[in-house]
């Protein structure tokens, strides 16, 4: 198990092969179907992000609410496929990665070795591990998409497999 | 006659809602860990173990299995004799998803397909009536996720196409689908009735328990043989290649018209969240 934690430097990024085990500690931040397509809109009219991109790790995912008491409702990944025709352009403008589950495009795989990026996959159907591992959450954007928000989210310790590794390899 | 108060299927939803989204079936739990047992793939392995881990957290904290909470699919099967009382029984239903789906903090995920709105409180659920004999009520609950959901698939098969027809397209659906709706998956089937019959009876197929077998022998030789075809495929948990790529296949069949052969294929993730009652 390799404990990994972010932001990730290129040379770490590098040493990640397709199937190894890893845990990740740092900050993340969720999008997932309308937040893309409300940060396509943004790019489409030249709007600045509300967000940094640089290096960042985009978690396909759409968290339950949090009980009281609790920073993080349930939070598996969701299906990736669905964010496959935005991906590469994210990753162009220097997204570091991403984390969801299943298989990607074959536009993503070169996209992520053009940028030396990395795709991680989560375990679906693991929402409420997943939820424990989060220590802290905040909604930094498009809040009206409540589950489909972006949250900044600081997670320790978050079980993945790298799916795709910036050498192309996949565990597919 | 029975008379029964809408409000107390209202109620009855209400707490199966709840248990539904915290806990899996005992019957998925059990062919959970049959193919932790058996399987050998590294990743397959530790993904599975990592569901079971899950399963237990979730219904420790009483917090939901997945975060896909997923739409609230009831069916209703009314006995003749029962009269109901009190508000729309379509109004009771969805007061008691809205409830649960606030309380149990879980997450809302139905919304306008065009505008992509969200309705805010996961409602309207998707109620199914029948109408049988007798004096009681039978309720069953499935939330279902979509990350499954969205791979399913109907097929209007030739009837010359037969068995291996059948067999062929529950097969290709789950291959086609490969490591996107949350493999091992549970694979509900319908077989025969018109266009939208079989998607209801291959909804109904996976509100059976994982591991049961249809009585009609036939329709259980299908089952079986497409169980073997599909993890022979090597998928495995979460497409990370394994022995277990399905934990059941679950077949109904209705009578068809002499010049079809429906087959609906309704993909269910290892997550199979279903209740029963009885009222």
């Amino acid at each position: 198990m390799i404990k990994l934690t972010l932001p990730l430097d290129k040379k770490t990024v590098k040493s990640l092969k397709a199937g190894d085990s890893v845990l990740i500690s740092g900050t993340i931040m969720t999008a997932r179907d309308c937040a893309h397509k409300r940060i396509f809109e943004y790019i489409k009219e030249g709007k600045k992000l509300p967000f940094d991109l640089k290096d960042a790790i985009i978690y396909y995912a759409g968290p339950c609410p949090a009980k009281p008491g609790m920073a993080s409702g349930s939070c598996g990944p969701t299906t990736s496929a669905r964010m496959d025709s935005f991906a590469p352009t994210l990753l162009d403008m220097g997204l570091g990665g991403m984390i969801g589950k299943g298989e990607m495009s074959d536009e993503v795989r070169e996209a992520i070795k053009r940028n030396t990026g990395v795709y991680f996959a989560a375990i679906g159907g693991a929402g409420a591990l997943y939820g424990n591992a989060i220590k802290k959450s905040e909604c930094i954007a498009f809040a009206d998409l409540f589950s489909e928000a972006v949250y900044r989210l600081e997670v320790v310790d978050f079980p993945a497999v790298v799916a795709y590794d910036c050498d192309g390899n996949s565990i597919y | 006659m029975r008379i029964v108060n809408t409000k107390e299927i209202s109620d009855t939803v209400y707490k199966m809602a709840l248990h539904a989204g915290v806990n899996l079936t005992p019957s998925c739990m059990k062919a959970l860990n049959e193919a932790r047992e058996t399987e050998d793939g590294a990743a397959a392995k530790f993904a599975l173990e990592t569901l079971l881990q899950n399963a237990g957290v979730a219904a420790e904290k009483s917090m939901p299995v997945c975060q896909d909470t997923g739409m609230a699919v009831v069916i209703l099967e009314i006995g003749q004799e029962v009269f109901l009382e009190g508000g729309l029984l379509r109004d009771a239903v969805n007061d008691g998803v809205r409830r649960a789906y606030k309380d149990g903090y879980f997450r809302k995920s139905v919304c306008n397909p065009i505008t992509r709105v969200n309705t805010g409180d996961n409602t309207p659920a998707v109620i199914h009536t029948e109408i049988v004999a007798g004096d009681k009520i039978k309720i069953t609950y499935l939330p279902k996720g979509f990350g499954s959901e969205n791979m399913s698939r109907l097929y209007m098969l030739k009837p010359a196409q037969g068995v291996e027809g059948i067999i062929s397209a529950i097969v290709e659906t789950v291959k086609f689908a490969g490591s996107r709706p949350c493999p091992p998956v549970y694979v509900g089937v319908g077989i025969g009735g018109s266009f939208d019959t079989c998607a209801y009876l291959a909804k109904k197929a996976i509100t059976r328990e994982v591991g049961t077998k249809n009585p009609d022998a036939e329709v259980a030789k299908i089952e079986a043989e497409a169980l073997k075809r599909i993890n022979a495929l090597g998928i495995g948990c979460q497409g990370f290649h394994g022995r277990t790529t399905a934990l059941g296949v679950s077949c109904e069949w209705a009578p068809t018209h002499i010049a079809g052969l429906p087959v609906a294929v309704n993909i269910q993730c290892h997550c199979v969240r279903c209740e029963k009652e009885i009222i």
